[in-house]
């Protein structure tokens, strides 16, 4: 049997483990990932970051957390779900840390293990994108709006409503969605992507 | 030269006058965009937030289709540059992901081969085609036109290498070129929420009135944008602003391929300026005076 190094992470429980693992998974596939070991804290993240005056835990915040092996407070914080992939972050990062790309696979791993924020259901946005996209193809801006309100606060509905007969008059708004043709093949594609996405290398 | 067109799914609809103007600057410009057939959508930022895997190999279908058409693809939704941009680069950098993908496309005869640069229309019209060339061939001068130049987030960010990261330069030079005058415009690479406006939109009108303010406030009497969603969020709410901060904003936000196509002898219609919110008129003074 293989001889097991004891690690901070073992006083964690199992659950924080499996985020973890599946965190460093993802991390890794991002090209530059890595270089979030490299994080010195500097908040230079936090300080570019458009939106982080509302965010409950900031973005430099984010990799304490998870150097701390808390993810799951990442998770339940509404944060990840704030950020609007700007890439400010980003670029002025003075370590090469990918901030935004880490966020993307934190909201990956959300959805992966449904851990949401409380009242903050942004996550259904993402949902209904992808099930609209998966059926025709093309995303279609009219139903991804209606289907979130429905889901989240359908009275927004009504105050969104002469936005949208001014876009109908000006022929901006397509009453039907478009569709591709080979409909068939696509789903052939996601149903292998779907194979691929459980293949872990090791 | 001849380009592999991915137009997305906003140029078919909220953004239509985006496409026309584009269509038609290239032609004018004698640049040939080839759409690809049977494209799908790329996917955007929320199938990224949603699968790893899948994500890729909906937008490597496209870049899988577009081999066909030569080595460029270009996108002018800035979601959509970004996405195939990433995507490109991922396979370009992971090649185990890269045969995961390919593994998934072959399910349809599909297979990408990491020939294709993904590049924005700004970046062609520029680099490609080339600011003097686009200057001899304009017949209308934009002179007096005060412009503030958006360039949003994602077509300089992350890594592009095409323009400056924090004060880039692209639009900049070109309208100057063409007579426009730029205006000081601090925030021309600030967010504008992107789709905040819906899930949170006190923030989402908070960035937008910022961004507008510094327009409006340093004389611009029009906003050039780059992506469809920019172009929304600054046009679409400018009236919720104004009741929420009770400021008085009232300022026509256009994509710089009307802008561009002005120069280029373009009606108004054909550019697409008749589906604004906020109408942009600038001939009554100035266009009609210098044909």
């Amino acid at each position: 049997m293989k001889e097991r190094e004891i690690k901070f992470s073992d006083f964690f429980s199992k659950k924080e483990k499996r985020l973890e693992d599946s965190f460093i998974q993802q991390v890794y596939n991002i090209p530059g990932g890595e270089s979030i070991n490299k994080c010195i804290q500097c908040g230079v993240c936090t300080g570019s970051c458009p939106v982080s005056y509302t965010m409950d835990i900031t973005p430099r915040e984010i990799i304490a957390l998870y150097r701390s092996e808390d993810i799951e407070s990442i998770l339940t914080s509404r944060t990840i779900w704030i950020c609007a992939s700007c890439y400010a972050c980003t670029v002025r990062c003075p370590q090469g840390v990918q901030v935004t790309d880490i966020i993307y696979a934190l909201k990956r791993l959300a959805m992966e293990q449904k851990i949401f924020p409380k009242r903050f259901p942004v996550h259904a946005l993402s949902n209904t994108f992808v099930n609209l996209t998966n059926h025709f193809g093309r995303s279609y801006e009219p139903g991804l709006l209606v289907s979130y309100y429905l889901k989240t606060n359908p009275f927004k509905l009504l105050g969104m409503l002469p936005l949208f007969l001014k876009l109908i008059s000006k022929g901006r708004i397509g009453l039907l969605p478009q569709k591709i043709r080979d409909k068939k093949g696509l789903s052939r594609i996601l149903n292998e992507g779907q194979i691929m996405e459980s293949i872990v290398p090791e | 030269m001849e380009y592999a067109y991915y137009p997305g799914c906003s140029l078919e609809a909220s953004a239509k006058a985006y496409e026309e103007s584009t269509r038609f600057v290239f032609d004018a410009l004698g640049q040939k965009l080839v759409e690809i057939e049977d494209w799908n959508c790329c996917g955007a930022t929320y199938y990224m937030a949603t699968k790893e895997t899948i994500s890729l190999v909906i937008s490597a279908r496209n870049l899988a289709l577009a081999e066909k058409y030569g080595n460029d693809i270009v996108a002018p939704c800035s979601s959509c540059y970004t996405i195939l941009y990433k995507t490109n680069k991922i396979l370009n950098d992971n090649f185990i992901m890269k045969e995961k993908v390919n593994q998934a496309l072959k399910k349809d005869n599909l297979e990408y081969n990491l020939s294709l640069n993904v590049r924005h229309p700004l970046d062609v019209l520029v680099n490609d085609v080339g600011i003097d060339t686009i200057a001899s061939r304009a017949n209308t001068s934009l002179k007096g036109i005060k412009m503030a130049q958006y360039y949003g987030c994602q077509i300089v960010r992350p890594e592009r290498g095409i323009d400056d990261k924090e004060d880039p330069q692209l639009m900049d030079r070109l309208f100057k070129a063409l007579g426009a005058e730029n205006v000081y415009f601090p925030a021309k690479v600030r967010c504008c929420g992107g789709m905040l406006m819906t899930t949170y939109p006190d923030v989402g009108l908070k960035l937008t009135k910022e961004i507008l303010e510094h327009a409006q406030d340093n004389g611009a009497e029009v906003v050039v944008t780059t992506c469809p969603l920019c172009q929304m969020n600054l046009e679409a709410y400018q009236d919720k602003i104004n009741k929420k901060f009770k400021t008085d904003l009232h300022i026509p936000v256009i994509y710089f391929t009307q802008a561009l196509g002005l120069a280029l002898g373009g009606s108004p219609k054909e550019l697409g300026l008749n589906r604004q919110l906020i109408p942009f008129k600038p001939e009554e003074k100035t266009l009609e005076g210098s044909r």
